[in-house]
């Protein structure tokens, strides 16, 4: 933890630049979610396996075609694939892993959410699969790209190991693992690590310790600004003091769901040079308003008066697929707006 | 010992001394021209208009009561031919609800999940007429199964109120509304739903809280259920014996009672309506094996405060399987009443005794 306070180092007098931008996994459109369930069918052998058919993978490229226009159209400042395809949500990397079982159904945290236990049963190397669809989105898109991935920590939580035997060393596998596939995107900006088992199911004394070097791992794999977004929460004390420690730009916030615990952590241990401020509700139709988002960024920053951020990214604080699509449309252009707003009045 | 509350809906003709009353939890496989006939009617470009559609709704519900009635059960309800899902049903007939499009439950998996955008209100009845069709068309009493305030409230957005708690609890004023509405048309049996409390436990006090709203002023003789399903009962036994209701209809022949002490201790005071068919096995089970899962509920509850009925509802059923296994629970039911009568079952109830060693 010797990186406690050291990042209170901030310049002075630097401008905070504002970032819209997203968590990905995006809702299919209406139309996709018809033709891809006539297309696959609605049982758990019929998800995806990585080696979809043409009809399916065109299916797939119009939606991702779509999402990305909403975003271009809303003018975020980063441009998500939106992880269409992800039909296990953030296990998806595993899911389509050959060396991975899917097996029973299982909940989605919390949720009333559901997707395929993946069990990992030969040595895991890294498939391509998610480099493959950033690829696909640099193709269409001026915009900055930003990958989206679990973190080693949250993937290892959903997932099941009968290959490793130790949860250390599965832990520092899926690491490995999900580095190995960072090597192999295309340029992006930034990187978003999605790491709600930090908070869901927080990791226990030296857990913790080593969450943050599995991040790192994945971390130094990239030149992006890598962003580790936990949610459902604030982190404990001691978990988000050892996350300060991986070599990341910033760490992300989830303002709706607990403002005290966050702003607690950011007092008390200080925070990266960088930081996601999730203030738009990911798993609610209620709409906010650009200028609301835009005055709880004011509120967050008057309560550390102390730091001033490089980069503050404003986003939902959760995946966006639990939304019907003109919602999740409708939070995607007010991100935009209130990232415009805030810039405006920092300048 | 006599149980009143239940004992209103014996048969006059019954033919054991016993009654262990048989029903159903609700819902029931459609008939394949129900479903084509309801996209004859979402198909604007087709004639088949909305008489057309009620008219196959109405034929349905006869249907399924009638077939009920075969079965044997000694309750019946329409299988629900009139509702589409749990949720949606319900939010569609409250002001207050919105519908913006269809979210994922997994997979492929869609549902229409609503959003409440402002105070929820009770306009006209939702259940009433459904009720009085199907009591007209049978001579046996007839259940009404409703959605549970707390799962109306879990399953949508909340955009209008503070919390989900305050949400359920003024859900629950208008169940209540509309029991009384039910109840002025004949009801006397009413199953409330609330299958989200099996994913969030902890909530039974919010459960509890909107079961008061939805009893207050409710005759007593009139019965209220309480079906749960697919949980984990230690998280909510014995704290649901305080909740104002007869009888708890659980999910148990899933799970291979597996779950069945959890009961025992404290003793259970209320009836318990024992899932003895498991809707999840597309085969009926034999009456012997009914007999065997109906023995299990004794060791929990005497004979006068059980009800049998199968673990859920059975609508992904096959339908000839869903029938199958109502037959044999009554026939396995009429059996069990039989060896009661004559003294033939001896069963130990309660806590089981810690094994000395």
């Amino acid at each position: 933890m010797e990186n406690i306070k050291r990042r209170y180092s901030l310049a002075v007098g630097t401008m905070t630049e504002y970032v819209s931008t997203t968590p990905g996994l995006f809702p299919l459109p209406d139309w996709a979610k018809d033709d891809l369930s006539d297309l696959k069918g609605h049982q758990k052998h019929d998800l995806i396996s990585g080696d979809e058919g043409e009809e399916t993978t065109a299916a797939y490229e119009t939606a991702r075609e779509e999402v990305i226009d909403v975003q271009d159209d809303a003018g975020l400042d980063r441009i998500v694939e939106g992880q269409l395809r992800w039909d296990d949500m953030l296990a998806h990397p595993l899911a389509v892993n050959d060396a991975v079982e899917t097996r029973g159904i299982v909940r989605y945290y919390d949720n009333n959410n559901f997707y395929r236990e993946p069990v990992v049963q030969d040595e895991l190397e890294a498939s391509g699969d998610v480099a493959a669809e950033l690829e696909a989105t640099a193709d269409l898109t001026d915009g900055d790209l930003q990958a989206v991935l679990p973190g080693p920590y949250s993937l290892a939580d959903l997932a099941t190991d009968e290959q490793y035997g130790d949860d250390a060393e599965f832990l520092a596998a899926i690491g490995e693992f999900l580095a190995d596939e960072v090597d192999a995107f295309p340029d992006v900006e930034t990187l978003f690590l999605l790491e709600p088992s930090l908070v869901e199911s927080a990791p226990e004394d030296g857990e913790d310790e080593r969450a943050s070097e599995a991040i790192d791992q994945v971390a130094r794999a990239t030149d992006a600004d890598v962003v580790v977004q936990p949610y459902w929460g604030a982190l404990e004390e001691k978990v988000y003091a050892h996350l300060l420690d991986a070599d990341i730009d910033a760490v992300g916030f989830d303002f709706v769901a607990n403002q005290d615990d966050n702003l607690y952590n950011i007092q008390e241990y200080g925070a990266t040079d960088s930081a996601s401020l999730g203030l738009a509700d990911g798993q609610s139709t209620l709409v906010e308003d650009a200028e609301a988002i835009r005055d709880r960024v004011d509120w967050v920053e008057d309560q550390l008066q102390v730091t001033e951020f490089e980069t503050v990214y404003l986003t939902t604080n959760t995946e966006t697929f639990y939304l019907p699509y003109n919602k999740f449309e409708e939070k995607l252009a007010v991100l935009a707006e209130a990232a415009e707003l805030a810039e405006v009045k920092a300048a | 010992m006599s149980n009143e509350n239940k004992d209103q809906f014996r048969p006059e003709d019954h033919a054991n001394d016993h009654f262990l009353l048989t029903t159903v939890v609700g819902s029931y496989p459609k008939p394949k021209w129900l479903n084509r006939a309801k996209e004859l009617y979402e198909d604007p470009e087709h004639g088949f208009d909305e008489d057309d559609y009620q008219e196959a709704k109405d034929d349905a519900a006869r249907l399924i009561t009638n077939e009920h009635e075969r079965a044997g059960l000694d309750v019946v309800v329409d299988g629900e031919m009139r509702r589409n899902e749990m949720v949606e049903f319900f939010a569609h007939r409250i002001e207050g609800y919105e519908f913006n499009g269809p979210v994922k439950v997994w997979g492929h998996n869609y549902f229409d999940k609503p959003s409440v955008v402002s105070d929820v209100e009770y306009t006209d009845s939702w259940l009433v007429d459904e009720y009085k069709f199907t009591a007209d068309a049978t001579d046996r009493p007839v259940k009404v199964p409703i959605t549970g305030p707390y799962t109306l409230a879990s399953w949508s957005f909340n955009e209008a109120y503070e919390d989900d708690a305050e949400l359920a609890y003024a859900l629950a004023d208008l169940v209540n509304e509309e029991i009384e509405k039910l109840v002025d048309a004949g009801a006397r049996y009413i199953q409330i739903d609330e299958p989200a409390l099996a994913t969030t436990p902890d909530d039974h006090a919010i459960v509890g809280e909107a079961l008061e709203h939805i009893v207050e002023d409710i005759p007593e003789d009139v019965r209220i259920g309480l079906h749960v399903c697919y949980g984990d009962y230690s998280r909510i036994y014995p704290e649901i014996l305080e909740f104002p209701v007869d009888e708890f209809d659980l999910e148990l022949a899933n799970g291979d009672y597996d779950q069945l002490d959890v009961f025992k201790d404290p003793e259970f005071t209320a009836d318990l309506a024992l899932g003895v068919t498991d809707v999840h096995v597309a085969e009926a089970e034999s009456v012997e094996q009914i007999e065997e899962n109906i023995k299990k509920g004794l060791e929990v509850v005497p004979p006068e405060q059980l009800v049998l009925s199968p673990d859920c509802g059975v609508k992904l059923l096959p339908r000839e399987v869903a029938y199958g296994k109502m037959a044999n629970m009554v026939e396995a039911a009429r059996n069990v009443e039989a060896d009661l009568d004559a003294g033939n079952i001896d069963i130990e109830r309660g806590a089981p005794t810690p094994a000395d060693d």
